[in-house]
Order: structure tokens, then sequence, then C-alpha cells
């Protein structure tokens, strides 16, 4: 069993660079939590704090049944994957693979037994008298994978691993790396940047910002259901529009005011939580899917919005409609033959169900 | 409109001069062997022309003062059958050259790995290591020379009247008038010039190890030991094969310690080439038997030269 606890983790560099502040996290075992945020905040320490490469300021780290806050990283039964990849150059595909066993003094058949297996898992099988300068990044990053596999570890810590390589490697890589954990079952902590591979690959996901975690939770809930405005913009590709906008009473009901024209009813089944916040000022948030072309619809959910298309960028699947509301640059997502040429009116339908009202005081949505 | 190669064919046709000579005869990238060219005509005049004088000479009695003839091998014949001496300078020249690259390497590996897990004074401490290196030599040795001296030297004194050495009663060693002991204090200080040159290459050689590749070797399950002989080493080949190369090649060719520290005694028991072929072609006006012993050595070098370098550039085939 292998879970990972992290308990009130601080990391201090210096005498006032808090990279990671106070976080608690369960990761259970077999589980495949992604640790995503912008650069700098902290997911990478804290994955590197796992590894036993950098020392915690304080907080406890416990791997399994054990706290390993002092255990050197070779005691942790753990094995990472770098976003460099880390091969030694000067040894070959077979001896980067191998060369975590034969410290450990494996046995040679089982060394070999190993390292054909995870070869053929990885489909390196031809590569092995290779040395990692003969290689492709995707190899490479193969290569870097299969030495972590051969170790048959507790737990996999993954740091960017993809952020090295093409967009189209990127994505080829990200299937097999879901399909290896698939076959290799075991604790993985995937550190990233980009959203999609951490909403494509986890579990789990845990945003963190400023060394602190934002929120943790599945993907789908990440999607629809962000706590914060931060996570709000993280997740999601194109992200989210945020619109400052008052809350006005109408009659039985409330009204999101964006402009002096524009006004959106709310849900009524989102009347009594909106309610406080009649006269103040809130962010209304809404993904640009959820602005779509004209539908015809029946449910109150459902509203028309007039905008004039300011620029327009076709997808392929989908055409990006970008519009203005009071100042501020919004972006919708409309199948390609519904939009209208730029400068023109469009009538944009607006899924209010998938709203988000965000108050700016606290930045957590309500 | 004209096409670029019909101008480029233009001028080909109709310029005359060392250009175009030289575009004909070399390919279109002339202004590179122009920019060589003063290179070139140096090493011609000070390094080729020389070096071809010293072969005629070695296959001549030239004599300062009296016609010369030439006499084929004769000169090699004589310093291998009949000159004692020549079997001592090429014992000493073995014994200086190895004893004093195998002193540098460790020592220098040493000290650079020291240097780099230094943090503070890192600066001053690694521009103070160089001090030996950047000294002109002849100076700094004779510095060494008045620590060495039998009536003046340092060592001696510190020996004599210093706790705890006084217990020991030692006596007064003379350090360039022993053979052995000469022998050990010029190697000693070719050691003590030679080292910072391997120390800041060295260094430079660690500082290009990726971080990374550390932390992968800690993951791995490597102690320090393991990486110091896994990936330090392994990846430091190409630099000390480099830095062994050069050393070896000065270090066979060194005048300046030796000569000013010895002069090759006491009884030619630190006599190397250089300074052998020196005294026999200057300072006895042997100029035949002096070329030929400064020569003995070429055909040596060259090999050496050629398997360190081929050792090279086989280790250099990755990237970090």
């Amino acid at each position: 069993m292998a879970e990972i606890r992290l308990q009130d983790l601080w990391k201090r560099y210096g005498a006032d660079v808090m990279a990671v502040r106070g976080i608690n996290l369960d990761i259970e075992h077999n589980e495949f939590v992604a640790l995503v945020g912008p650069s700098g905040c902290g997911k990478t320490t804290t994955l590197r704090m796992i590894a036993g490469l950098e020392d915690i300021t304080g907080g406890q780290i416990q791997v399994g049944d054990r706290v390993v806050n002092d255990v050197p990283p070779r005691d942790r039964d753990i094995a990472m994957v770098f976003q460099n990849y880390a091969l030694y150059p000067h040894m070959s595909v077979y001896g980067n693979m191998s060369f975590g066993l034969r410290l450990r003094k494996t046995d040679k058949a089982e060394i070999d037994r190993r390292v054909m297996s995870a070869a053929e898992i990885l489909n390196i099988g031809e590569l092995l008298e290779r040395r990692p300068g003969q290689l492709s990044g995707g190899q490479r990053q193969r290569v870097a994978m299969g030495r972590a596999i051969v170790r048959d570890p507790q737990v996999f810590l993954f740091d960017e691993p993809l952020s090295n390589l093409d967009a189209k490697l990127r994505v080829q890589m990200r299937t097999e790396i879901k399909k290896i954990h698939q076959r290799v079952k075991t604790t993985v902590v995937y550190v990233t940047h980009d959203q999609v591979e951490a909403m494509t690959l986890a579990d789990r996901i845990v945003v963190m910002n400023h060394g602190v975690i934002e929120q943790v939770g599945s993907p789908d809930e990440m999607y629809n259901n962000p706590q914060t405005r931060f996570v709000a913009s993280f997740i999601g590709s194109p992200a989210m529009n945020f619109i400052d906008c008052g809350i006005e009473q109408t009659g039985a009901g409330l009204a999101i005011r964006l402009s002096d024209q524009v006004a959106l009813g709310v849900p009524t089944d989102r009347t009594d939580r909106y309610a406080p916040y009649v006269g103040k000022d809130m962010i209304f948030g809404i993904r640009p899917e959820h602005l779509t072309e004209h539908r015809p619809h029946a449910e109150e959910t459902t509203q028309d919005l007039q905008i004039q298309v300011e620029v327009l960028e076709p997808m392929g699947m989908d055409t990006m409609v970008f519009f203005d509301i009071d100042g501020t640059e919004v972006c919708g997502r409309s199948e390609p033959r519904s939009v209208s040429d730029v400068g023109e009116a469009m009538t944009l339908s607006v899924n209010m169900d998938r709203m988000h009202l965000i108050d700016p005081s606290t930045d957590m949505v309500v | 409109m004209a096409t670029a190669s019909e101008v480029e064919g233009g001028v080909r046709n109709t310029s005359p001069g060392v250009r175009s000579f030289l575009r004909r005869n070399l390919g279109p990238d002339t202004d590179g062997y122009l920019f060589v060219l003063p290179s070139i005509v140096m090493v011609l005049c000070l390094i080729v022309y020389p070096f071809g004088l010293a072969v005629y000479f070695s296959m001549s009695d030239a004599f300062i003062g009296e016609p010369m003839e030439f006499i084929g091998l004769e000169n090699f014949v004589y310093i291998f059958e009949e000159d004692d001496i020549f079997l001592l300078v090429i014992r000493n020249t073995i014994l200086f050259a190895v004893i004093s690259v195998v002193c540098k390497v460790v020592l220098g590996l040493l000290c650079a790995l020291l240097l780099q897990r230094i943090t503070h004074l890192k600066r001053f401490l690694r521009g103070a290591m160089l001090l030996p290196f950047v000294a002109p030599t002849a100076l700094t040795t004779l510095g060494w020379w008045l620590i060495l001296d039998p009536t003046y030297s340092h060592i001696n004194w510190i020996l004599q009247n210093t706790f705890p050495f006084t217990l020991f009663e030692i006596r007064d060693y003379q350090f360039l008038g022993e053979p052995t002991l000469a022998l050990g204090s010029v190697i000693f200080v070719n050691i003590w010039r030679g080292l910072p040159f391997f120390i800041i290459t060295i260094l430079a050689g660690l500082m290009s190890i990726p971080d990374h590749l550390y932390e992968a070797a800690d993951i791995d399950g490597a102690s320090t030991w393991q990486k110091f002989w896994k990936i330090t080493l392994p990846l430091l080949k190409p630099v000390l094969a480099i830095i062994i190369l050069f050393s070896t090649i000065f270090t066979l060719a060194d005048f300046n310690i030796v000569y000013v520290l010895t002069r090759g005694g006491p009884m030619n028991e630190t006599h190397l080439f250089a300074t052998y072929s020196f005294t026999l072609g200057i300072l006895n006006h042997e100029v035949g038997l002096g070329a030929a012993i400064s020569l003995f050595l070429f055909p040596m070098m060259v090999l050496f030269v050629i398997f360190l370098l081929r050792m090279v550039r086989r280790d250099s085939a990755y990237e970090l």
C-alpha cells in the first residue's frame, strides 16, 4: 500500500521566499493525482519534497506507513521522471534502465527480465543498445519512464514530463502514460502546468497557487464546480470569461446586470444562494462553451444575448466569437456555420445553469 | 534581370587575382583561407622551419664554429649506445611526467570537488587558486629555489626549529643536492605550478554536469561514492583526457623549472630531454647531438596524442 500523506507541509527558501505554505493532502493507493498551477506555485517543490530532493521546512510527509521526512531519496522506494528526462548520457538505454537495479545488486537475470518487460510495455525493445543522444525526444521520454517502471516502486513521481515535447507528441505520450498507468497500477503524483494534461490524466487534480492548495477534486468537479476565481480561470481552455456585474432584484427573481443594456435572469434554483449579494459588485463567470450560437429553447435557464462580433477565430470544429460587454472582451464558442461576419450583430444563447458568481472581495465562487 | 548564378559566374570569369585563383582551387569559401593565412605563415616560420632545421641538424655533426657534415643517423646511434646520461634522461623524464601528471589529476580532482562545494569566498578562492599558474614560471621557481636552498631553506628551518618536528632531530636536507630529493623537488614544483590548470579545468567540467543527473542517481539509489564513480568520473573523462594530453606534452617538454632549480644536477639526476638537449646543443656547442635528443621524443608524442584524441572523440559522442 502506498498512500502519500502531506501534513502541514512548508518550504521556505532563504529568509523570506515561501514556496509551499502549510499544505495538507492525502493521496490514495494507486491514485493518479495531478498537481497543477502556474509557474512558481509550489507544485514542483512539493513533488521534490516527496522525492526527498528538497528538505522540508516544516510538516510531515508520509509514504505508506513511514514518515519519510529524513529518509534519503534512495530509501523512499519512489521513482521519478524528470522534465528533461535526466538520462545518463554515457550509458546505453539498457544501462540507464538497469542502473537502479544494478546499484541494488539485483540478480542479473532479474534485471534482464525487468528491463525487457518494461521495454516491451514502452515499445523501446530495439533501442536498448543506443545512447540517449541517439534518441528522439519521445524515445527519451519512454526511456525515462522505463527507468522508473523497472524499479517497480511504490510511488511514481512525474515532473512536467511532457513539456519538452512538441504538441503532437505530447498528446500521443499523454495517452501512453494513461495506458501505462492502467497497466502498471501504482500511486502517481504528476506535476504539470498544463491543465489539459491534468484533466485528461488524473483521477484527482490539485490546483496550487502561491504555495497553497486552491482546490482538490476530480477533473469533473474542477471544471463544473470551481471554488475560487483562480481555479475557474485556470481550468478549462479557452479560459472562463469574467465580467464585472451587479445583482438586481426583478420581481420574485434575480438578474445579473452586465451593462446598462444587458441583464440576464438568474435561474430560480440559485435565487436564494445569490440573494445576499443583491446590490453588491460581483463577477459573472461563464465559459465560452456556454455562450453558443442561438439555439431554440424552452427552458428559462437558456437566455439570448445580443452582441456585435469583433473577432472570429475559426478552430475547425467550432469558431470562437469575441465581442465586447461594457469594455470587457468576452469569448463565445459557436458552431462555424452559425456565426455572423465581423462587425455584424449576432444572437448568442447563454446557458445560465452553468454560470458562476464570484465575490471579488474574497475571490471565492458563491 | 540577371540571376544570382549569372552574377556569380560573371565575377568568377572576370575578376583576376588571388581571390579568384583560390576560388578556382579551393571552392567558393575562400575568405576562411585568407583569415588563417597569417597563422599559417607564422606556423611555417616559427615551427615548421625550426623543426625542419632541427631534423637536419640531428643528422649532422654540427658543432658551433665548425663546418657541418651530413652523418645520417649516427647521432641517434651514439646517444643510444654510448651516452649513459641519455638513459638517465629517459628515466627522469618518464618519472617526472608520470608522477606529476598522476598527482595533478588526483589532486586536481580532489581540489575541484572541494571548490565546487564551497559557498563562501568562492570567487576569491577560485581566483587565488590560479596564482601559481599566472605568475611567471622563472620567477616563482626562483622562489622555490630559495625555499629549497640548503643554506636558506625555510623547510629545513621549520623542521629543525618548530614543534613537534624538533622531537625528531631532523637533519639538514639537501633538497636540490641529493639525487632523489632533487628529482622529487622538481616534480613537486612542477605539480605546484600545473595544479591550478587541472583544478580550474576539472571544475569547469564538473559544473557542466547537470544537477538533475545526480538527482536521478539519488532516486535510483546511488551513494555519494557510487555517484562519483558512475556519473562524475565517466562524464569528466573527455575533459580529463584533454588536460592529461596537454599536461603531458608540457611536462615532457618542461625546461624552466629544472633549469632554474638544478640545471639538470646533481650528477645529471634531474636532466630532462629539454635541459639535456640545451646543455649539449647550446652549452657544449654540440648542436647535432642536442637536436637529436630533442627530436627523440617526437614519434612517441605523436602516438600518444593520436591515442588520446581518439579516446576523446569516442567518449564525447554524447550530449549533456
